[in-house]
């Protein structure tokens, strides 16, 4: 199998469009290089944080009827000195996602991976359930506008960042980070819900509330890729619900030209990720398209 | 349609048996657990506190499944303390199994602590075979020894070899289970596969002694797990993930593993030496 479906796009050039979103399998060195083996055109890592987090008590993952998925995990992860550690022979397209709550940290994360053999950096402003990190920072334009330039101040390697619903627009937030020097956008992250259970009648995710993931939320990030589109003159990456290749092409056709995929993980097993890749290789061919962005945007038309 | 096995099942308690002083076993009606295989784990939740991982145990009622807890953190110790009526939470049964070949004629089961939960459940699908059975059990102290009763009770009417050893010396040979299997290949007992589950530490020295005589080996590997579905990378050992492809590995498997033994990754994934 080669996967090849090129793309690039931000800066990069890559083998295909399918990348794992952030906090999926995003923490370890040797399996970043199984899932590129078996088909990823890339991987975001787990938002990194300045010092270690133990995250969340589980249950940080509940599994929810139809394909979808409840989250708390509390942004778990080793921490920037550590994580730089576990990628510094790192030979795959990889992406670091991070997280802080204040400018400076931004500034401190970016600086301990600007040697890293990576190829980007994607900003998470979209967490939806820990505190003064993620969505508390994603919906304040100003603070968005002022990490975003100063981060790019710091570091030449292309920066995403990756919007969600808050309180803010989304719209008017992903404006704001391009402006200031964004590279491209991720819509969407997972949405703030939860779960009770009836019998105990007490929430089940140890954080009562967390993100939804899965199939529940594709239409609302296809309408997200699909307005960004409109208003944005950088790449977008579209991520939520891609189950299958006719999800992925839906927000390819509204405008993504490279998409993630989380729960496609949960419901299929990691190593159904090529899968999709030769689907997208098989629609091209059968429909007669000779690369991806003849069909990147293609609903507008 | 079938149950998804992902989707939580509340299950009530129907029966809790003590094994020690910190050992329980509690019972619970559960189609899908029942079905487990020997090797497999379900993802237990005690409502208001944690979710952890427990290996499928065995139960002599059908439509029933068990699970044997060690009173321990938060966890353990609350759901040590559940009695019968009490309703948790269930999904899975998660994992790979241990391979079972009617053509190995001398197995031995080699397990400490709760690690001998999965090898309990793994005998009772192997007894209708007519296969040799050796069964090395270690505990710290001899008051800590449980599930010779079901040991016993599932090989009736065979002849099987059950050795016990415990570190202080309270019970059968002093020592580790593993100074016990060392002893035996010593003396050219026959033994074609090796099945072992409990502390890595002393798994390590099983993988080591079996390959080095040439036997088969399976081992459960334990690992920090959140969410039991393959998406969240804390189970991680090398490239493998131990919630979905394992949690049993064989000895072609393990020689490839340089962290079995060796490092786990802790609730914040950071490497970590044992
Ligand atoms: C596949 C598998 C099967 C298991 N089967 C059994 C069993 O049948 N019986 C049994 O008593 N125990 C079993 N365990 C261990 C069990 O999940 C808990 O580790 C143990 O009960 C302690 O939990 P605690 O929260 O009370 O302890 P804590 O004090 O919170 O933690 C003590 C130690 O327990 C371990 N631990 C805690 N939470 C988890 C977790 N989510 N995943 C993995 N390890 C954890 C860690 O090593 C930790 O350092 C199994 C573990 C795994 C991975
Ligand atoms: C277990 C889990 C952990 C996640 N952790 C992160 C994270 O650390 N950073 C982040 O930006 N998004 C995180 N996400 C959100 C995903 O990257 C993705 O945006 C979301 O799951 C929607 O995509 P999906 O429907 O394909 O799963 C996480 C999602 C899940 C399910
Ligand atoms: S426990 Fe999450 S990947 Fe295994």
């Amino acid at each position: 199998m080669d996967y090849n479906v090129p793309i690039s796009f931000a800066g990069l050039d890559l083998k295909n469009p399918v990348m794992i979103a952030s906090g999926i399998l995003g923490l370890s060195q040797n399996i970043f290089d199984r899932l590129i083996k078996i088909g990823a055109g890339a991987i975001v890592s787990k938002s990194i944080s300045n010092r270690p987090r133990i995250g969340y008590r589980n249950p940080t993952v509940v599994p929810l009827e139809n394909q979808n998925w409840l989250n708390a995990v509390g942004l778990a992860n080793p921490g920037a000195d550590v994580f730089s550690e576990e990628i510094s022979n790192n030979k795959v397209p990889l992406m670091v996602s991070i997280v802080g709550s204040s400018t400076e940290e931004f500034r401190t994360i970016v600086q301990k991976f600007e040697n890293s053999n990576i190829v980007g950096f994607e900003l998470n402003l979209s967490c939806p359930h820990v505190e003064k990190m993620g969505m508390e920072i994603g919906d304040d334009p100003n603070l968005v506008g002022k990490i975003v330039k100063s981060i790019k101040d710091l570091s030449s390697k292309p920066l995403i960042v990756k919007v969600g619903l808050g309180k803010s627009d989304i719209l008017q937030i992903a404006k704001v980070a391009e402006e200031a020097g964004a590279d491209g956008i991720t819509a969407i992250n997972t949405l703030r819900a939860m779960k009770i259970d009836i019998t105990n009648k007490c929430p089940v995710l140890e954080n009562k509330i967390g993100g939804l993931s899965g199939a529940a939320i594709r239409p609302i990030g296809v309408r997200c890729v699909y307005e960004l589109y409109k208003v944005l003159k950088v790449p977008i990456i579209g991520c939520g619900g891609i189950l299958t290749i006719s999800d992925m092409l839906e927000y390819i056709m509204a405008g993504a030209s490279a998409v993630q995929v989380g729960s496609y993980i949960a419901q299929n097993g990691m190593d159904s990720i090529g899968k999709l890749v030769n689907n997208l290789q098989h629609y091209l061919k059968t429909e007669g398209y000779s690369n991806l962005e003849e069909i990147v945007g293609i609903a507008h038309r | 349609m079938p149950i998804d096995k992902n989707l939580m099942r509340v299950v009530s308690i129907t029966g809790v048996k003590t094994e020690t002083k910190t050992v329980k076993t509690m019972t619970f009606k559960d189609q899908l657990s029942d079905k487990a295989l020997p090797g497999q784990f379900l993802m237990v939740w005690i409502p208001r506190k944690e979710e952890i991982p427990l290996s499928a145990m065995v139960s002599n009622l059908s439509g029933h499944a068990a699970i044997t807890i060690r009173k321990n953190g938060l966890a353990s110790t609350s759901l040590f303390n559940k009695k019968v009526g009490d309703k948790i939470g269930i999904r899975g049964p998660y994992g790979n199994s241990f391979s079972i070949k009617k053509s190995n004629k001398n197995v031995l089961l080699m397990g400490g602590g709760t690690g001998l939960v999965p090898l309990v459940r793994l005998l009772a699908n192997m007894k209708e075979f007519d296969l040799n059975f050796t069964i090395i059990i270690g505990a710290r102290t001899s008051s800590e020894i449980f599930f010779l009763d079901i040991v016993s009770d599932l090989l009736k009417g065979k002849t099987y070899n059950l050795l016990i050893s415990t570190e202080d010396g309270t019970k059968g040979t002093k020592g580790y289970p593993t100074d016990i299997l060392c002893d035996l290949i010593t003396r050219n007992y026959v033994i074609n596969f090796i099945y072992t589950c409990g502390p890595e530490l002393m798994m390590k020295k099983a993988y080591d002694l079996a390959l080095a005589n040439k036997i088969p080996i399976e081992v459960s590997i334990e690992r920090y797990m959140k969410c039991g579905i393959g998406l969240c990378s804390s189970c991680s050992i090398n490239d493998k993930l131990v919630c979905v492809d394992g949690t049993v590995f064989n000895s072609f498997q393990i020689s490839s593993l340089s962290e079995f033994g060796k490092c786990y990754r802790d609730k914040a994934g950071i490497l970590t030496k044992y």
